[in-house]
């Protein structure tokens, strides 16, 4: 690699770069916006219609007033974009068509026509055409300052907006029922959403092309998706991966001939979203899995401790010491993890090791009356307030009781009335304190 | 004669694609037909780089992998990673076809394909215009004899696999019940829309192929409840639109592919207008099927 170009790409000496940059900047931050919105009102692929449906939009501005003018070719592209989505609209309200159908049918269909019109033009012989196909295809590597000023003031003005009207924007992309409850306009709302996806799509097409549009806006939101569950901090994220994105494909393009800069952008942005899916921090694969391994011991856990205690009961003998045998013929463990679990409920100082057995220690017994409780008490109120046969109400209670928080268990107490015994008359154990009671 | 084998190419495309895009409709994945459209690129260039030819067996080949590794993609992204269906699968078409663009880019020279029109974003844009200019007639017929081969193979797997397909389709549940695998028929329908797609990407590119999947197809879902009617419908519907189409290109001297699409979808407006049970004028109720 040339290092001189490396230093003159990273000092921005080259002013064709400072626009390509900029420009790629701008169009990133502002589509990954937009896409936030988009995917999680599970519309990601309205986006990829629009993007296609821009196409004849602007053959028929060119068709109309003949110039090449960035303004009134956008203006084109807008219209038709905004036609796209109204047709969506249209044929899945008012048919028995499905919404994939309906964005599939529409993309194609506008698509076909934008086709059908360029290549007319085309043959036309007008000279003035050319580049059209340019401007619709998109090159971000030859932007020139006229274009960074039209398609990054746009790309502004989306940004300005979502940041002015973030609050009912969120409103009606989590709760349209609450928004418009609480007098919202939704439907303008909805307008102006559109409208600024349209216009991200627009300008956005000029850096990546038609076919690559879709990522800009997706990829950036579904990769952000997996790292939290603010939206703020979503919207930061998403802005920033697409930023980022724009600003490697554009140095990439730079220094190594030939490259094209609209599909390294997006290869960037589709590995940091491969990325996040793997590891981020919120819903990424190994996060889930820790997650879950870490759930998987405390029932393992809470399950040892529930027949310590099931089978002191039954003999009357709190501290009884207790083989393994005498385990796994009550209750189906897998040999190796009930081996892990006592290991660490002896860590824990929740059991003691008695020869080659084990026993409860006194924190131990409060723990497994505590685990006792839970499942004895959501019996009670699945027969009481449900109406489930109390043969019925093991199973679910199995699952749950691992997870009743404290607060929960007090409301449980004080909704069933401290009940004493459970469905199937066995005495429900309360602690030494009694959970507090629920202020009323 | 050059109308005769133009027209013939269309409705070749048009009955694989209605036959097989019938099939996407009704199982909600039109778009997946979509994302494997553009998806089959990369697949395309490995094809050209291994084989060094533009000839068919390591084409189809290479495509049929890519269509199910798009499938499979998606599906790891939904299932295994969480992340909601409709951007699995824009983030997955999206990574594979700027794949395909920088392999373009990168072995310039090394393969068939117009670098240019690549980066532009546009595969499709480059075997139209040729479509138009003429030039592509000296290979029409040798398309037409692949176009030929694919139909057979589409109809016959639409007819010999028609119970799996059905069934898969409406109720996956049941199919399991009596042992068919709904697995097997998913990939093996999107092995079909892939190969469909490299055939007709001479003819009509790679994007405007899912005009031929979708809208046909919707069209005939307008008309009827049965499956069989729909697909016959659906090949009427595709064969009309690039007889039409055809006229229409010739008339305003634009592409042929373009055209067939803007008529398919002019045909499908008319039918959601006018249909005689889901027509939005004849419809005195509101529909049934609709919650």
């Amino acid at each position: 690699m040339d290092w001189d170009i490396v230093i003159d790409f990273l000092l921005l000496r080259d002013p064709n770069v400072r626009y390509v940059v900029l420009g790629s900047v701008l169009i990133g931050a502002s589509a990954a916006l937009t896409g936030c919105f988009l995917f999680l009102r599970k519309r990601a692929l309205v986006g990829d219609a629009i993007a296609h449906a821009v196409l004849p939009g602007i053959c028929l501005a060119f068709l109309v007033f003949k110039t090449k003018n960035p303004a009134i070719l956008l203006a084109g592209a807008i219209l038709t974009g905004w036609l796209s989505l109204l047709f969506i609209d249209w044929i899945t309200n008012k048919s028995r068509i499905k919404t994939d159908t309906a964005i599939g049918l529409t993309l194609s269909w506008f698509f076909g026509i934008g086709i059908m019109l360029l290549t007319a033009i085309q043959k036309t012989g007008n000279a003035s055409q050319t580049g059209l196909d340019k401007f619709i295809f998109g090159k971000a590597a030859s932007m020139v300052d006229q274009d960074v000023f039209v398609f990054g003031g746009l790309s502004i003005v989306v940004i300005l907006v979502i940041f002015l009207f973030f609050k009912p924007l969120k409103l009606i992309s989590f709760d349209r029922d609450f928004a418009s409850s609480i007098g919202l306009p939704v439907g303008r709302y909805d307008f102006l959403l559109s409208t600024l996806t349209v216009l991200a799509v627009a300008t956005g097409i000029q850096a990546v092309g038609v076919v690559l549009m879709a990522a800009l806006l997706i990829t950036p939101a579904a990769a952000a998706r997996f790292w939290t569950d603010k939206l703020k901090r979503m919207l930061l994220l998403a802005a920033t991966f697409g930023a980022f994105s724009g600003i490697v494909g554009a140095f990439i393009s730079y220094t190594t001939p030939r490259m094209p800069t609209g599909p390294w952008i997006v290869i960037v942005i589709s590995v940091i979203a491969i990325f996040s899916f793997l590891f981020g921090a919120k819903k990424g694969l190994v996060v889930r899995q820790v997650r879950q391994q870490k759930m998987q011991r405390k029932i393992l856990r809470e399950n040892i401790l529930k027949l310590f205690y099931k089978l002191a009961e039954e003999d009357g003998q709190l501290y009884e010491q207790r083989g393994v045998d005498q385990l796994t013929n009550r209750r189906f463990f897998i040999p190796s993890q009930l081996k892990t679990g006592l290991q660490q409920l002896l860590k824990e100082n929740l059991l003691e090791k008695a020869d080659l057995d084990y026993r409860f220690t006194e924190k131990g017994v409060e723990e497994g009356k505590r685990i006792t409780r839970l499942h004895r008490l959501w019996e009670m109120y699945l027969t009481q307030y449900l109406k489930i046969a109390p043969d019925h109400v093991h199973d679910d209670a199995e699952a749950i009781e691992h997870i009743i928080t404290p607060e929960i268990e007090a409301e449980l107490v004080h909704q069933l009335e401290m009940p004493e015994l459970d469905p199937h008359d066995s005495t429900i154990p309360y602690g030494e304190k009694l959970p507090n009671k629920i202020k009323d | 004669m050059d109308a005769f084998l133009i027209i013939l190419t269309g409705s070749l495309v048009a009955i694989c694609a209605a036959l097989l895009g019938s099939f996407l409709v009704l199982r909600k994945m039109s778009m997946v037909g979509d994302a494997i459209s553009h998806a089959v690129l990369p697949g395309l260039v490995v094809a050209y780089l291994v084989s060094g030819s533009r000839a068919s067996l390591p084409m189809l080949v290479g495509a049929a992998l890519v269509g199910m590794l798009t499938t499979f993609l998606i599906e790891l992204f939904h299932k295994k990673f969480k992340l909601q269906s409709d951007a699995s699968i824009g983030v997955t078409f999206t990574f594979l076809f700027a794949l395909g663009v920088i392999m373009v880019s990168a072995f310039t020279g090394k393969i068939d394909l117009d670098q240019d029109c690549v980066l532009h974003g546009e595969i499709a844009y480059v075997p139209l215009d040729i479509l138009v200019t003429g030039t592509v007639l000296d290979h029409l017929p040798y398309t037409v004899w692949v176009l030929l081969a694919a139909t057979i193979i589409v109809v016959g797997f639409v007819y010999i696999g028609f119970k799996g397909l059905k069934i898969t389709t409406f109720d996956e549940t049941y199919a399991a019940s009596l042992g068919i695998s709904t697995a097997f028929w998913h990939y093996a329908l999107m092995s079909m829309v892939s190969l469909t797609t490299v055939v007709s990407f001479e003819a009509v590119g790679a994007i405007l192929v899912v005009a031929f999947f979708i809208i046909p197809a919707a069209s005939a879902y307008l008309l009827t409840d049965q499956l069989k009617k729909m697909l016959f419908l659906a090949c009427g519907f595709g064969v009309l639109s690039a007889v039409l189409g055809y006229y229409l290109a010739a008339t305003i001297n634009g592409s042929i592919a373009g055209s067939m699409a803007t008529v398919a979808g002019c045909l499908f407006v008319i039918t959601f207008l006018f249909s005689p049970k889901q027509g939005l004028l004849k419809r005195k109720k509101p529909l049934s099927t609709k919650a």
